[in-house]
Order: structure tokens, then sequence, then C-alpha cells
């Protein structure tokens, strides 16, 4: 073992949020979930969640109104891509920086899934 | 106990009195009997450890990297382009700061395809982080494997014994074994930093942001730079590290005392001639007949070349008139790396040395005492001021 006096510095990380900084920074389309859409929030029932599952940096809550952490999220639209209803849209970061997400969706700004067809 | 037998069993005799027990290597050409000496004492139960035999070098280190995570004790061998192939895995080791001890038989390497003696295999990987030590005989290859692997646990940052192919690997010579007891005293059972388990998942060294971070606790977590200059300043505490340590092998095997520079007639010596590995030894009886013509020459031996041992060399070396440094590895269009290295710890001395380089040995060319002798003479001979450039290079034995 190493004496008190070395610091024996190594790059280890632990499971959870942030590890690798704040990733968010690195997105370029931002995840917006239309409520509308989504199965647990329209229905009001523990389903789904494929998004929550799919999720490759657990950002997503599983909640009935799932919700991403967007510290973190690197928007690589994997629960865009596997939400059966088409209730993620993936929206250009560029298009926030005066509105909300939900105020856009909201607005019709953007239509959740309508990037995909 | 008093044996006779060959450098290679030597080693593997140190190798398991340190009860390692994780070994991993490959077998093939560019290996040595060490590691078939090694197979043998756990196959026959001699030695409680798991033996891999891999496909290749690079699978060896690997191994040693998994073995020394999880708190084993690792051990691999290897030589020539065997080392070379290990390179990607040596820093890796390093970076991953990891405890591990691993034999370097040196021999040249190609093209063209050599299988013989020279240091250019270790000098070679001189930045990859790894201590690199230098034995001189038998005796001294077990001793250092031994103490090695207190150095390598107490320090975590890998470390190469090197010694000469063929001179010292497959001559015999006499040499002393300590008792297993003594050993174990000396040696206590390694514990890896962490223990690895689904109890606490940990991801080691992943990929590293260039600044730091605030990690999932909210500690300041180290960016790649960060790790890099630890790594310098910690295994430049290894010079004092690796004293203390054979100072207590002293005690326990009457062996030591000058692990770093082994210094032979240096007291009033005004020429030194300075050397890594077997050559040490040979130049003791060449200094021993030129003392006998009047001439004040010393011999350094140097066992420890990283961490480069400057304040050493400064306090041993300033002062003298002139250094002759004799090398069996060479970075092309320069010098060797050793002079190079010694010219740098002395300049600005406000007595330096004149230096002189001489290559020799490359792909095991013979080289005799006479070689050393005259070397030294040449040098001595050449007025103040007439040489001193670094990448002036004496080549011996060429075209014979």
């Amino acid at each position: 073992m190493a004496d008190d006096d070395l610091r024996v510095l190594t790059s280890d990380s632990y499971a959870g949020p942030g590890d690798a900084g704040r990733t968010g920074a690195w997105r370029v389309l931002r995840p917006v979930i239309d409520y509308e859409k989504c199965a647990p929030a329209k229905s009001g029932k523990a389903a789904c969640f494929l998004c929550w599952l799919y999720c490759p940096d657990n950002v997503v809550s599983k909640t009935l109104e799932p919700k991403i952490d967007l510290v973190y999220c690197k928007g690589c639209g994997i629960c865009a891509e596997e939400c059966p209803p088409h209730a993620i849209a993936m929206v250009e970061e560029s298009k926030f920086s005066d509105l909300e997400a939900a105020d856009m969706v909201q607005a019709g700004a953007v239509t959740a899934g309508a990037d995909r067809d | 106990m008093q044996v006779f037998d060959s450098g290679n069993v030597a080693a593997a005799t140190s190798v398991k009195l340190a009860r390692v027990q994780v070994v991993a290597a490959y077998p093939i050409t560019p290996q040595t009997p060490l590691t078939e000496k090694l197979s043998q004492y756990v196959d026959s139960q001699v030695m409680d450890a798991e033996y891999v035999a891999v496909e290749s070098e690079h699978s060896a280190m690997a191994v040693c990297i998994g073995a020394s995570s999880a708190g084993a004790r690792a051990f691999t061998a290897t030589s020539s382009h065997g080392l070379l192939y290990m390179a990607e895995q040596l820093h890796w080791t390093a970076g991953a700061r990891l405890p591990m001890v691993m034999c370097v038989v040196n021999r040249a390497v190609g093209a063209p395809f050599s299988i013989w003696n020279d240091q250019q295999d270790s000098i070679s990987q001189r930045d990859c982080g790894w201590i690199q030590l230098y034995a001189s005989d038998h005796q001294e290859i077990l001793d250092t494997v031994i103490k090695a692997y207190r150095l390598s646990e107490r320090i975590c940052i890998p470390v190469m014994v090197c010694y000469d192919g063929y001179y010292l690997s497959h001559t015999y010579m006499p040499y002393r074994v300590p008792e297993q007891s003594a050993v174990d005293a000396f040696l206590p059972p390694y514990t890896y930093r962490h223990t690895l388990g689904p109890e606490k998942p940990t991801s080691l060294n992943t990929v590293t942001l260039p600044g730091g971070r605030t990690d999932i606790h909210g500690n300041f977590a180290p960016g790649y730079m960060e790790l890099r200059e630890s790594l310098d300043s910690e295994m430049k505490k290894a010079v004092a590290i690796y004293s203390e340590i054979d100072a207590e092998y002293l005690d326990i095997a009457g062996r030591g005392g000058d692990p770093i520079v082994q210094c032979y007639l240096c007291d009033d010596a005004e020429y030194v001639a300075v050397a890594l590995g077997s050559m040490g030894r040979q130049l003791h009886d060449v200094a021993d007949g030129l003392r006998e013509e009047g001439i004040k020459i010393g011999v350094l031996s140097l066992a420890m070349f990283r961490p480069f041992p400057a304040d050493i060399l400064r306090a041993q070396l300033s002062g003298r008139k002139a250094l002759i440094v004799f090398e069996k590895a060479f970075s092309p269009g320069q010098s060797g790396a050793l002079r190079s290295e010694l010219q740098a710890a002395l300049y600005g001395e406000a007595s330096q040395p004149e230096l002189f380089n001489y290559i020799l040995g490359l792909g095991g060319r013979s080289y005799s005492s006479v070689d050393f002798r005259s070397s030294i003479i040449e040098s001595i001979q050449r007025k103040p001021g007439e040489t001193g450039r670094c990448e002036e290079i004496g080549w011996i034995g060429l075209g014979r």
C-alpha cells in the first residue's frame, strides 16, 4: 500500500450522474418529450419507460412524466428512436436561446417525432 | 544457501521467494528459460501461482494489469521485440499506477533480426513511466527482484528489473538465496488500494477529460495532466524510498547498501567510467589495471536509470576531469541516452567534467577489457575542451 505522502492519483469513477463531467454541454440536439403522446404521462400508469431503459447515460427518470436531466444528456437521440408513440423530438439546441422546451412544443414551434419521418 | 546456477534461475528463484500469485508470459523467442523455470515451479506446486500461457507479450502485460488490479502479485518477463510489443500496455500499467515487476533480459532489436545482447530494448522504453533497475550480476538479479516488489507496491509504479542477455541470463555464477521466512518478513502480502467487487463497482482509468472535474461525491477529480504530473513527482521519490528498502534488505540478507550507484575506486578518481548493467563489473578489472599504471580512475555502475538519480550523480561526478560513458544502446542521430542525461544533470555545475561516449556490444558484438582500456586512455589523452559535443560517439569494435 502506498504511503500517506504519496497521492497515487488515478482516474477512477463510480456509477452515478456526472462522473464524466457536465456532458450536457456536448449536446447538439435536445430531446423534448410531448406528454400528450408519452404513454405513462398520458395513461397515468407506470408503463413503457423504454426511454429510461435505453438511455446509455441513465439521465431519464422512471416517473409518470419522464424527465430528462439536461445537465448530463448528450443528445444521442436513442430515446427518441426507441419511443413507440414517437413522443420525443430531437430539437436543435440553437432553437432554445429564448424559449423553454415545453413552451416550444406547446407553441407548435416543433413537433415531436417529426424529424424521424 | 549458496547455489551455482544461471541468471535466469536466479530471477525465477526470486519470483518464487516473492510469492508471486500470477505469472503471465509468452513462451517463444524472444523469451528466456526464466519463464520455463517458473512454469516448472507452478506445475510441480513449488509455487502457489496461476501460470497464464498467453499468445503474445501484449496479452501477457494485459493479464498482469488485470491481476494487479484485482489484488494479485503479478510477474512477467520478456526481451527485445517482446518488450516493444508490450509498449502500449507498458504506458497503461504506469498510468494506472499498478504495482508489478517485470524482468527484461536485455537483447537487441531488429531489423536485422538478432537474438543477442544489447540494451536498446529497455532504454527505448525509458519514457513509458516504469521504474528501471539494472542488475550487474546474478546475486543482484535475485536481490533486486525481491526489493523491486517492495518498491513497486509501496510507490504504486511498476518496475523493470533489467539484466544483460547471455552475459547474465545464460551464464552460471554462484549466488546466495535467502530463507523464505526472511523474505516473507521483508515482503508482506500485496493488497490493491481498491477492492474490486460488485459491492462497490468502480471503473478504472476511464476516459479522462483534459481538465479536472467534480466526481459524483462532489470532490475534485484530477484531469489527465494532474495524473501525469503526479507520476513524475512520485517516481522521483523512488530514489529515497528504494534506498530505505535496500537498508532493510541489508538487515535480513546482509547484502546491499549501494542500491542506486555502485562506486569502485571513486574516492580520489580524476576519471570515472560510467555504465549500466554487467559492464560495470568488467570495468572493475580495467580500473585495477589502469591504477597500476598510475591513472586515477574509478567506476560508477548505475543500477537505476528511471527515475534518473541526478542528485546522486551530481554529488559523485561533479569536479571529475572526465567521464567515459559506455553504453549498449543509443539514439540514432544523437548519442547514448545515459550520456545525454548525465550531461544534462551536470549542466550548470561549477566544475563540469568532459564527457566521452562509447557505444559497444550492439547485437552481441564482442568486446573485451582491452577495448575498455584503450577507450579510456584515448579519452584522457585528449586535450581539455577538445570534445564534449553531445553528439560525438566513439564506436568500439567496428569492422572486426
